[in-house]
């Protein structure tokens, strides 16, 4: 009986999760050629991801290369040095196979990443579609957590009007990306946008945010932000009302002040739940697709595209191979991270919980 | 004795200057969320004159307003608006439904029952599955013939492999697994799934994004509802069956009843998502079953640039019923999602 309950999800999720991942995986090792009425497969072993790693379209995944500067020799070594020392510190404490396992394969991930950026933007270089998402999740998710988490610490307190404020904030939540993604194109307009009169008095009249990299890229981040800090917010602010009213007021009748009653009564309670939002954050972070493609197309160049949209851009010019490369090497990377996040940081806060 | 301006008059109070800190930083960021949404609303009644000619602020005061764009999208536009509203009512809700049943379904057997399934036999499954995709794929066979092999095989031999050897998982990693399919990125799997529907002709229909929307959005159903069946006590459900009820029939007369609030809050926000998703309806709708999403991101592709004031009320009609829904159940929401979090 109990099997009843548990097939239709089981079947729905092998349908159509699991057979199209491995569909998926098969299709990144095959060139697909459309002929007249159907398509032509050919097996061609690695060399989607040979062209995605060390052939034409390595300056789009990875960035361009050049020689290193003494920046990143200085952060790279740095980096490396930080990585050897905490794998170190890890098998001298509590050494077990499967966790060292684990622990090598976060090693990894973390080293080619900083030798990554190191190699590519601290050498003055463009990074390609990895870094660009890595910017999102990295730069969007602190933002997200610090405004998100102050706002709902400020709105946990006593004070008047906090309904009205709870509703405000949510409400950016609801709003479909693609709405939000041409909201802030029409706000950043420095022509006919309401703060035209600013960038004129500024001398960017002429100027275009979307004609610059950084300046794009910001402005993606500011509009993902403005959408899922409500998440965030929410969350933390559920958690800060949790917190047991009495340990706050029985710290503060004993002398304690306002920062340290936060850091020491406060944050540990909540420290769980904000563990739990960032990972939910990061885990939708990686997707990021809707905003470039609405905001910029990925431009200017590929500055702001991501890698689901790289992605995206394959399959539109009909590179089916190319596509299912990309996407799992944004799986991969996913996956990596999330589970490293949830093992050492989620795990080790939830169990740590008093 | 005198309180100064930085010191609390009573334990558990704020003193005046932090208040007044406090207060303008809530207005500011009130303000930052309202702005962008006011922007949109006031666009929506302006003429394309009052839009080019720079940035003009407060309705009657610096523009007159007027309803052209209404007019537009509603008189001239009417079909395809309406076709797309029609469309994404359907989608969203019935994508909802299906999931948020299949999902409690699974969810309540995972809280109540102990399932063992066999490692060595779904490992079993995997490899058929891969063999069926390198067969199809690469050597061309045809799709049905080889699905109905892989199955005849597996009910066939799966005994037989699982008693070769046996590594019983628990019902934590069932869990595990179902939630873990959130961290796919739709981009992984819509090709396969955009080809699947293709060659069952199903491409463009109502159907197509249904099923699709529900499976994407199963992980969250069940991650909420199993912890929300979890916090009910079983006491009832126990008596329930103790006088003879089915499964079925406790589930449907006990357990749905007492959880009404989970239920609400996850409906709510699968359904916010089946509305506002935009990857796969952008593969799998091209006209028949195109929904919002993918008729206001289509409104940027005409000639004479982006005519924003229609997008503007596009999107506003987009995001109406959600904004309003939301409002109304804010309480639910962050209370259905806490259940989730806190127990993670």
């Amino acid at each position: 009986m109990g099997r009843l309950f548990l097939t239709p999800a089981v079947v729905l999720i092998l349908v159509f999760s699991i057979f199209p991942l491995i569909a998926s995986l098969v299709m990144a090792f095959t060139r697909i050629r459309f002929t007249g009425g159907g398509f032509k497969v050919r097996y061609v072993a690695w060399r989607n991801f040979d062209k995605q790693f060390f052939g034409s379209e390595q300056f789009h995944l990875l960035g361009t290369f050049g020689p290193l500067s003494i920046l990143a020799w200085v952060v790279g070594l740095a980096a490396t040095l930080g990585l050897f020392w905490w794998l170190y510190r890890y098998c001298r404490t509590h050494f077990t196979v499967v966790g060292f396992i684990g622990r090598l394969i976060t090693f990894a991930m973390a080293l080619f990443l900083a030798w990554l950026f190191a190699a590519t933007l601290l050498s003055g270089r463009q990074f390609g579609t990895v870094g660009t998402t890595l910017f999102y999740v990295v730069v969007g998710c602190g933002l997200q957590f610090l405004i998100g988490t102050a706002l709902a610490f400020a709105c946990s307190q006593h004070i008047r009007g906090s309904r009205a404020f709870r509703v405000i904030f949510f409400v950016p939540m609801m709003i479909t990306p693609i709405g939000v993604g041409y909201i802030f194109r029409m706000l950043a307009d420095t022509s006919k946008g309401p703060f035209a009169n600013v960038w004129q008095w500024a001398g960017l009249g002429d100027w275009s945010w979307a004609t610059d990299p950084w300046a794009a890229r910001i402005f993606i981040t500011i509009a993902d932000s403005w959408q899922w800090i409500p998440f965030v917010f929410i969350m933390m602010l559920a958690g800060f009302e949790s917190v047991s009213k009495d340990l706050n007021e029985a710290a503060e009748i004993d002398g304690a002040g306002k920062w340290m009653t936060f850091r020491e009564i406060i944050w540990p309670q909540v420290l769980p739940i904000a563990a739990t939002v960032m990972l939910i954050r990061v885990i939708e972070a990686f997707k990021i697709v809707d905003l470039p493609n609405i905001m910029t197309a990925g431009g200017p160049g590929i500055a702001t595209e991501s890698v689901s949209l790289q992605s995206y851009y394959a399959w539109r010019s009909l590179d089916l191979g190319s596509a299912s490369a990309i996407a799992y090497i944004l799986l991969f990377i996913t996956v990596v991270i999330c589970v490293s996040f949830f093992n050492l940081v989620v795990l080790a806060r939830v169990r740590a919980k008093p | 004795m005198k309180y100064g301006l930085f010191e609390p008059r009573k334990i558990g109070e704020m003193a005046p200057a932090t208040k007044v800190v406090l207060y303008t930083l809530l207005l500011a960021w009130s303000l930052f969320v309202i702005f962008p949404i006011y922007w949109l609303v006031i666009t929506s009644f302006k003429t394309p004159a009052a839009v080019n000619e720079g940035p003009f602020f407060i309705p009657w005061v610096d523009f007159k307003p007027s309803l052209h764009a209404w007019r537009d999208l509603f008189v001239y536009d009417l079909a395809d608006t309406m076709r797309a509203y029609f469309n994404s009512v359907v989608i969203a809700f019935s994508a909802t439904v299906l999931s948020v049943f299949v999902g409690s379904l699974a969810a309540y057997s995972l809280s109540r029952i102990e399932f063992a399934p066999n490692l060595i036999t779904i490992l079993y499954f995997v490899l058929l599955l891969i063999g069926a995709s390198v067969a199809i794929g690469v050597y061309g066979a045809d799709l049905w013939l080889t699905l109905a092999i892989v199955v005849a095989m597996f009910f066939l031999l799966a005994r037989a492999v699982g008693r070769l050897y046996s590594v019983r998982l628990k019902n934590g990693d069932i869990l595990f697994w179902i939630i873990s399919q959130r961290i796919l990125a739709p981009i992984v799997v819509v090709v396969p799934i955009y080809m699947m529907f293709q060659s069952v002709r199903l491409l463009d229909t109502h159907l197509a994004l249904i099923l699709t929307y529900a499976v994407v959005n199963l992980p969250i159903v069940v991650w909420l509802m199993f912890d929300f069946f979890n916090s009910i006590p079983r006491d009832l459900e126990e008596s329930a069956q103790l006088d003879g009820a089915t499964m079925i029939m406790t589930f449907r007369e006990v357990v749905m009843p007492l959880s009404r609030t989970g239920l609400a809050a996850t409906t709510l926000l699968v359904m916010i998502f089946s509305w506002n998703e935009y990857l796969f309806a952008l593969f799998i709708s091209t006209s028949k079953a195109q929904t919002l999403p993918i008729l206001v991101a289509a409104m940027n592709a005409g000639e004479r640039g982006i005519l924003w004031w229609t997008m503007s009320v596009a999107i506003i009609i987009m995001i109406i019923p959600v904004v309003a829904l939301a409002v109304v159940l804010q309480k639910y929401i962050s209370k259905g999602l806490l259940v989730g979090a806190v127990k993670g």
